[in-house]
C-alpha cells in the first residue's frame, strides 16, 4: 500500500509557504547544472516549469506530442485567470480566493495547496504583464478586470475570449528564451509512453517520436508531467482531440496513484451535439452568463415552437428561480445539473430535446445590440459558424459538456506524487479544486504550479539525490519499460480486427456519459463497470490498425489513447461508485437533498442539491495499481483536515 | 548595414528606393513632356536647356542607371529567391485577396524595361529602324538663332505611326499597372505607413499612377488623333522626305564620283 | 449531401505524392470540414485503406494546427476561420473538392496533409520573448500601456502560428507571422528594451528557413483566420529599417545585421 503523506509545512495557513521556502534546501549553483529534469507537456504548467527550472540552472528536456509547445490544449481557454489583485477595490483578498476556490471545491481539496495558490495569483499577472501578456486595459492603462464563473468579485484578468492562448504564448515565449540559449531542449512529436522507475523512484522515460515511430529511453534525476486533463476519456468534451491520459496512466501503472479519477467537471454553456459523427463540443465562454439568461418552457409542449412564439409568463428562467443570490451566474456544477434536470422533465429544447436557451434579448434591449456585439462579438460569430443560427435575434441553444477532469494524479504539498522523483503539474494532478473547479482558476492553478511551486520545491527532492548520479540508460528498467511499449505497439499492430479506434471511442465515451456522466447511481456505474469490461476485451480483438507502426499513423497514435481510456475509464466508475455521497460536480442520485432535509426547510439548498457526507467521505481517494487489471485496485486515503476554512454546506441560494 | 543586400527586408528597401528614384523620374519627364500641348518653341528650348547642360544631364543619366540597374537585379533575385521558396505549387490555384498587379509586378517590370529599351532607341537614340519612318537626327528647327533638334516635331512626327502609339500604350498600362502597386508598396516596404495612413496611401498611389496614365498616354492620344500638331505633323514629314532624299541624292552623288 | 474528394496522398518527406480521388459517404451539412475528413478515414479504414492523414487538435479555430488548402484557399472559402471551423453547408451536394497540404519549401510535407512548421518555432527562439526571469516582474499596474497600444498589440498576438499566411503567398513568406510576432511585443512598453535585437534576430532566421519575401500583395490576411492586417508588416519594415540604421556600436564588425 502507498503512503499518502500530504507533507503540509507546520504553522499558520498564511505562513506555511513563506516558512516552507525558507526551511527548503537548496542546491548550490555549480550543481544544478549536473541534474537532468525532464519535463512533460509545454501548456500552461510544462512551458511556465521548464523555462523557470531552465533560468535556475537546471538541465531541462521538454517533451510534447504536439508539432510545437505552442499547441498545448492551455491554447483554448476563452474566459480568463483569476488572481486576488482586488485592482477593482471591491472586497477581494487572498483569503477570498482562497475560500471561495475552497467552497467552489465542495470542500474537498487540500487547504494548504489552495492557499499557496491564491497568494501566488499575485504574483503571475505580474510574470505574464511583464513577458507581454496583452491583457485587457482600461482607458487608463490600467489592467481591467471581469467577475466570472460563480465570484462576487471581479478577480479575473482577459485578454479578449483568448486568454489562455495569450498566457501559453507568453509560457512558450519565456521557454523560447530557453531554447534559443541551449538550456532547454526541446523535442517535439514525443510523445511519452511509458515512465520508468528504478529503485522506487522515478527516473526517466519512454517515448515514440510520431513522425518515425522510432522509441527512444531517456533519463533523468526528476521527471515533471504536465500532460494536462483527461477528459476525452468521455470521447465528446471541449477538450482537444488529441489531449490523452497516456502519461499519467502509464505513471499509474508504474506505481503513482490516481486521485479521485470520478471528479469531472461538465460545463453548462457548450453548443449541443448535431449527430453521432460528432468530433468535439465547443464550449460558449461562460462570461455569456453574465447578460443571458437561462431558460426552458414551462410546458413540454412548447419544446417545439419557436423561442420567440413562448410568451414570457410560459418561461421558466429556472437557475434565477432556484438559485436566486446567483442566478444566471450558479457555478458550473449546479448550472450543468439543473439543465438535465429540466431535459429530464422533457423540457429540453432543440431538435435532441437536450438543449436549454441562453437568452440575449434583455441584455440587447438594456444595453443595445452594438454593445452586446461589443462584448460577445466572437462568441456569437462562433456559434454562428458552428449553428448556422444568429444569437442577436433568436436565443443560443446550449448543454453540458465534459470540460475538465479535477482528479489526477496524487501529488504533496511538493507537487510529488507518491513515487519520489515524480512531479506532477497542472490540470494532471488533483490538487487545488476539490470536487468542482471555479471558472478562470484552471490556468491560475497552471502557471503558479509551473512558474512559482516546483522550482522551489523541487530542489527539496533534488538535494536528497547525488549529483550526476542518476542511471543510465541501459539500466534494466529501461530496458523493460521500452518493450512493455513495444509490446503493446506489437499487439495493436498485430490485432487486424474489423472496428476502427475512433468506433471504440465513440462507444466508450457514451458508456461514461451515459453511466458515469452529470447524474450517477450504484446501479447504473456497476452496469457501466461490466459494460467497459466486455469493451476492452472486444477491442483487443477487434481493433483494427492500418499503416505501419514505424511511420507516421494518427490510427495507431489514438489507439494507444483509447487503450488507456478503456483502462481508466473503469477506474473512474469504481471511484464514483465507491463515493457513496455527492459533492461538486459529483452527483450520485442516491445524496441528494429531500424535503425532509432541515437545509432544505431553511431555504439554505434546493432539493435535489449536492449532499456530502463529510463524516465519511471527506478524504482524498488515491487509486493503487495492483499489478494488474484484472485484480481491483488498491484504495488509499488521504484524509482532509480544515483548519481555516470551516466544512459548511455550499449554498448559492443565499 | 550589409543586411541591406543580403535580407529579404533589406533587399525591399533597395527596391522601394530606387522604384522611387524612377518615380520620381517618371513624374519629371512626364511634366517636361507635357510640354508638347504648348507652342513647338516650349519644349525644344526645355530639350535644348537640358541638353546645354551636360553635368546635370548625365549626373541624372547615371543616377537613373544606377537606379534602374539595381531595381532589376534586385527584382531578379527576389523573384528567383521567391519562386525557389515554393517548389511543387497548387494544382487548385486560384488567387484570392491580392491584385492581379501585385501579383505581376515582375511581368510588368519586365514589359516596362523592354519598352524603355524600346523608347531610348525611339527617341534618345533616334534609331531610324524602330519608328517606321526615317532618321530623326535630321529633324531640326531655329530657336533663338540656333539651329537645335526638332524635339516637338519628332514627337509629333513620331506618333503618326499606329504601331508605335499602340507600343506606347501597352507600356504605359504596364506601367500603370506596376505603379499602382509599386507607390503604396514602397512606403509599406520602406515602413512608412501603418493602420491609419495605409488606405490614404493605397488611394494616393493609385490616384499619382492613374494621373501618369493619363499624362502619357494623352500625348500619344492627342497626336495620333490630330488634336494637336496635325499641320506640323504634314510639315515635318515634308521636311523628314526632303532630308531624307538630299541625303539619298548625297550618296547618290557619292557613288556616281 | 455527397461529395467527391480529390486529395493529396504522400507516404513520407521522402517520397513524391500524387492526388487520389476518393468518393464520400453520405454526409451532413451541419458537420464541420473535419469531420467530414473523419467520416471518409472512418469509410476508408473499414475498406482496408490507410486513412488521410491530416493535422488538427482543438477543432474550434485557436490551437493553429489544422492546415489544409480547399479549392485552392488555405482554410477554405470562408474569411476569417480556420479549416476546423469550415463547414459542409459551404459546399454543394456532387461538388468535387480539392484538399492539399501547404506548399512551401520551408514547411516539408511529413505525410499527406501532414507538413513540418517548426521552422516558425526556430524563429521564435531566435528572439521571439521577452527576456524576464520568472520572479522578476515588477507589479502589473506598475507601468501603464495605453488600451489603445494594448488593443493594436493584441490584434497582433492573436496569431495562432497555423501558416496559413505562408501557404497563400505567392512567395511564400513569412512575413506576417513574423511581423506579427515582432509587432506584438514591439507595441508593449515592455518590449522595448529587445526591440531592435529581436527584429534583426528573427527576420535573420526566417530568410534562413528558406522563406520568399513580401511583395505585399495582401494574400496573407484574405486567409489570416484571425484576419491579422498587413499593416503590422510594414510595422516590422519599419523597426528593421530603424535597426539596420542604428546598428549596434558595441557588436564586432560584420555581426550587425
Ligand atoms: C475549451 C476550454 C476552455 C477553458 N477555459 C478556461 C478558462 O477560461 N480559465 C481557466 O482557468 N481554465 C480554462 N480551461 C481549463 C484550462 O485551460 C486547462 O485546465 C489548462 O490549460 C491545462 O493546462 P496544462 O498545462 O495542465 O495542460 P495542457 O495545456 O493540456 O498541456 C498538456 C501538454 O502535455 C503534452 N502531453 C500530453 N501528454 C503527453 C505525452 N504522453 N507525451 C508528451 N507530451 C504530452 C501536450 O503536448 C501538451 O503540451 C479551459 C479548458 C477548455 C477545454
Ligand atoms: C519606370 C520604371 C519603374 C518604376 C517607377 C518602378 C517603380 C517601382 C516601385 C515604386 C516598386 C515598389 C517597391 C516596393 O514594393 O517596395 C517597384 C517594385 C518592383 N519593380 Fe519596379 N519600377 C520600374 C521599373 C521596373 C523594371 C524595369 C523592373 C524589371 C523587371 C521592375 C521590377 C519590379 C519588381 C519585380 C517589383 C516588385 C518587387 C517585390 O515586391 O517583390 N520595375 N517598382
Ligand atoms: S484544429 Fe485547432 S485551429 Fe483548427
Amino acid at each position: 500500500m502507498a503512503v499518502l503523506n500530504s507533507n503540509i509545512p507546520p504553522g499558520p495557513l498564511a505562513e506555511k509557504w513563506e516558512q516552507y521556502k525558507f526551511n527548503t534546501k537548496l542546491i548550490n549553483p555549480a550543481n544544478k547544472r549536473k541534474y537532468k529534469v525532464i519535463v512533460v507537456g509545454a501548456g500552461l504548467a510544462g512551458a511556465s516549469a521548464a523555462a523557470t527550472l531552465a533560468e535556475l540552472g537546471y538541465e531541462v528536456h521538454n517533451f510534447v506530442f504536439h508539432d510545437s509547445p505552442r499547441r498545448a490544449h492551455s491554447v483554448a481557454a476563452q474566459g480568463g485567470i483569476n488572481a486576488a489583485k482586488n485592482y477593482p477595490n471591491d472586497g477581494d483578498s487572498v483569503y477570498r480566493l482562497f475560500y471561495d476556490t475552497i467552497k467552489g471545491g465542495d470542500f474537498r481539496s487540500r487547504e494548504a495547496n489552495v492557499y499557496r495558490l491564491a497568494e501566488v495569483s499575485l504574483n503571475i499577472i505580474d510574470q505574464c504583464v511583464a513577458q507581454g501578456v496583452p491583457f485587457a486595459r482600461e482607458y487608463g492603462g490600467f489592467l481591467d478586470n471581469r467577475s466570472f464563473g460563480g465570484a462576487q468579485v471581479s478577480r479575473t484578468f482577459y485578454a479578449r475570449g483568448q486568454t489562455g492562448q495569450q498566457l501559453l504564448i507568453g509560457a512558450y515565449s519565456a521557454l523560447n528564451k530557453m531554447i534559443g540559449a541551449h538550456a532547454v531542449k526541446s523535442y517535439t512529436h514525443a510523445e511519452m509512453l511509458d515512465l520508468v522507475v528504478v529503485n522506487g523512484h522515478a527516473k526517466g522515460i519512454i517515448v515514440r517520436h510520431l513522425e518515425t515511430g522510432a522509441i527512444t529511453r531517456h533519463n533523468a534525476d526528476a521527471i515533471v508531467l504536465a500532460t494536462g486533463g483527461y477528459g476525452n476519456v468521455y470521447n465528446l468534451s471541449t477538450l482537444a482531440r488529441n489531449s490523452n491520459a497516456t502519461a499519467i496512466w502509464r505513471a499509474y501503472k508504474r506505481g503513482a496513484c490516481f486521485a479521485n479519477p470520478c471528479y469531472t467537471q461538465i460545463h453548462p454553456t457548450c453548443i449541443p451535439v448535431s449527430g453521432d459523427y460528432q468530433s468535439k463540443l465547443t464550449l460558449m465562454s461562460e462570461s455569456l452568463r453574465n447578460d443571458g439568461r437561462v431558460w426552458v418552457p414551462k410546458k413540454k409542449e412548447d419544446c417545439k415552437k419557436r423561442p420567440r412564439d413562448i410568451p414570457e409568463a410560459d418561461r421558466d428562467y429556472y437557475l434565477e428561480r432556484m438559485y436566486a443570490a446567483f442566478g444566471n451566474l450558479a457555478p458550473r456544477d449546479v448550472s450543468s445539473r439543473a439543465a438535465k434536470q429540466v431535459c429530464d422533465e422533457g423540457r429540453g429544447i432543440g431538435p435532441s430535446g437536450l438543449g436549454v436557451y441562453l437568452d440575449f434579448a434583455d441584455a440587447i434591449q438594456r444595453l443595445g445590440e452594438g454593445k452586446v456585439r461589443e462584448r460577445y462579438g466572437n462568441l456569437f460569430a462562433m456559434y454562428h459558424e458552428i449553428t448556422n443560427e444568429d444569437a442577436y435575434h433568436t436565443p443560443m441553444r446550449i448543454y453540458p459538456a465534459v470540460h475538465y477532469t479535477m482528479g489526477g494524479l496524487w501529488v504533496d504539498y511538493n507537487l510529488m506524487s507518491n513515487l519520489p522523483g515524480l512531479f506532477v503539474l497542472g490540470e494532471a494532478n488533483f490538487s487545488d479544486h476539490g470536487a468542482n473547479r471555479l471558472g478562470a482558476s484552471a490556468l491560475m492553478q497552471g502557471l503558479a504550479d509551473g512558474y512559482f511551486v516546483i522550482p522551489a520545491t523541487i530542489s527539496a527532492y533534488l538535494a536528497s539525490q547525488n549529483p550526476g548520479q542518476r542511471p543510465p540508460v541501459e539500466h534494466d528498467a529501461f530496458r523493460a519499460a521500452e518493450a512493455d511499449v513495444q509490446a503493446i505497439i506489437t499487439k495493436l499492430m498485430n490485432s487486424k480486427g474489423k472496428h476502427t479506434p475512433t468506433s471504440f471511442h465513440r462507444r466508450l465515451g457514451k458508456i461514461m456519459w451515459d453511466h458515469c456522466g452529470m447524474a450517477r447511481t450504484k446501479a447504473g456505474l456497476e452496469a457501466g463497470i461490466k459494460h467497459i469490461i466486455a469493451l476492452r476485451d472486444e477491442y483487443w480483438r477487434e481493433v483494427n490498425v492500418l499503416g505501419a507502426a514505424n511511420d507516421w499513423n494518427q490510427a495507431l497514435e489514438l489507439a494507444n489513447r483509447v487503450a488507456d481510456y478503456l483502462e481508466l475509464g473503469e477506474l473512474m466508475c469504481r471511484d464514483a461508485l465507491h463515493r457513496e455521497e455527492s459533492c461538486g460536480a459529483h452527483f450520485r442520485e442516491e445524496y441528494q437533498y429531500t424535503t425532509a432535509d432541515p437545509e432544505v426547510q431553511n431555504g439554505l439548498v434546493n432539493v435535489g442539491d449536492v449532499k456530502r457526507r463529510d463524516d465519511v467521505f471527506a478524504y482524498v481517494a488515491g487509486w493503487e495499481y495492483p499489478g494488474t487489471t484484472e485484480k481491483a485496485p488498491v484504495l488509499n486515503k488521504e484524509p482532509l483536515v480544515y483548519e481555516a476554512a470551516h466544512m459548511s454546506t455550499r449554498s448559492y441560494k443565499v | 548595414m550589409s543586411g541591406i543586400f543580403k535580407s529579404s527586408l533589406g533587399k525591399k528597401y533597395l527596391m522601394a528606393g530606387t522604384g522611387v528614384v524612377l518615380l520620381s523620374f517618371v513624374v519629371g519627364h512626364l511634366i517636361g513632356n507635357l510640354q508638347v500641348f504648348g507652342p513647338p518653341e516650349l519644349i525644344n528650348r526645355y530639350a535644348y536647356f537640358l541638353h546645354s547642360k551636360p553635368a546635370l544631364l548625365w549626373s541624372a543619366r547615371i543616377g537613373l542607371l544606377a537606379a534602374l540597374v539595381i531595381h532589376v537585379s534586385t527584382a531578379a533575385r527576389l523573384t528567383m529567391e521567391n519562386r525557389a521558396a515554393r517548389p511543387i505549387g497548387y494544382a487548385g490555384g486560384v488567387a484570392f485577396g491580392s491584385t492581379w498587379q501585385s501579383r505581376h509586378m515582375f511581368l510588368s517590370g519586365a514589359v516596362i524595361l523592354a519598352f524603355v529599351a524600346y523608347h531610348l532607341a525611339h527617341f534618345t537614340w533616334r534609331l531610324p529602324a524602330v519608328n517606321g519612318l526615317g532618321d530623326f537626327t535630321k529633324l531640326q528647327t531655329v530657336l533663338d538663332g540656333k539651329t537645335v533638334p526638332d524635339v516637338y516635331g519628332m514627337m509629333i512626327l513620331g506618333f503618326q505611326v499606329w504601331w508605335v502609339v499602340l507600343l506606347y500604350l501597352i507600356a504605359q498600362v504596364l506601367l500603370l499597372a506596376h505603379l499602382s502597386h509599386g507607390i503604396a508598396s514602397a512606403f509599406f516596404s520602406l515602413g512608412l505607413r501603418n493602420h491609419v495612413w495605409a488606405p490614404h496611401l493605397q488611394r494616393a498611389g493609385l490616384a499619382l499612377s492613374v494621373a501618369l496614365f493619363l499624362g502619357f498616354v494623352s500625348i500619344p492620344a492627342a497626336i495620333f488623333t490630330r488634336v494637336i500638331g496635325a499641320d506640323y505633323a504634314e510639315k515635318t514629314r515634308m521636311e523628314l522626305r526632303a532630308a531624307t532624299q538630299f541625303e539619298a541624292a548625297l550618296v547618290r552623288g557619292k557613288e556616281a564620283r | 449531401m455527397k461529395i467527391k474528394l480529390k486529395v493529396w496522398r504522400q507516404k513520407n518527406r521522402d517520397t513524391p505524392g500524387q492526388f487520389k480521388t476518393y468518393d464520400s459517404p453520405e454526409l451532413n451539412e451541419h458537420m464541420s470540414f473535419l469531420e467530414m475528413l473523419d467520416v471518409i478515414n472512418e469509410d476508408l479504414a473499414n475498406k482496408g485503406e490507410e486513412p488521410i492523414a491530416f493535422d488538427h487538435d482543438c477543432r474550434e479555430g485557436i490551437c493553429g494546427t489544422c492546415s489544409c488548402v480547399i479549392n485552392g484557399k488555405p482554410h477554405g472559402p470562408n474569411r476569417g476561420v480556420a479549416t476546423c471551423q469550415t463547414y459542409m453547408r459551404s459546399f454543394k451536394d456532387g461538388d468535387t473538392i480539392v484538399v492539399e497540404p501547404w506548399r512551401a519549401k520551408a514547411f516539408p510535407i511529413i505525410k499527406d496533409l501532414v507538413v513540418d512548421r517548426t521552422a516558425f518555432d526556430r524563429i521564435q527562439h531566435a528572439g521571439g520573448y521577452i527576456s524576464v526571469r520568472t520572479g522578476a516582474a515588477p507589479d502589473a499596474n506598475a507601468i501603464l500601456v495605453p488600451k489603445k497600444d494594448a488593443d493594436l498589440a493584441m490584434d497582433a498576438a492573436q496569431c495562432i502560428g497555423c501558416g496559413a499566411c505562408v501557404a497563400a503567398c505567392k512567395n511564400a513568406s513569412a512575413m506576417l507571422f513574423v511581423a506579427a510576432k515582432v509587432s506584438h511585443l514591439g507595441l508593449l512598453p515592455q518590449g522595448q528594451p529587445e526591440r531592435e535585437k529581436r527584429v534583426l534576430a528573427m527576420v535573420k532566421q526566417m530568410d534562413e528557413e528558406g522563406f520568399g519575401a513580401c511583395t505585399a500583395t495582401g494574400s496573407c490576411q484574405a486567409v489570416c483566420p484571425k484576419e491579422i492586417s498587413i499593416a503590422f508588416i510594414a510595422r516590422m519594415n519599419h523597426d528593421y529599417g530603424k535597426a539596420l540604421l542604428k546598428g549596434d556600436p558595441h557588436a564586432a564588425p560584420g555581426q550587425a545585421g
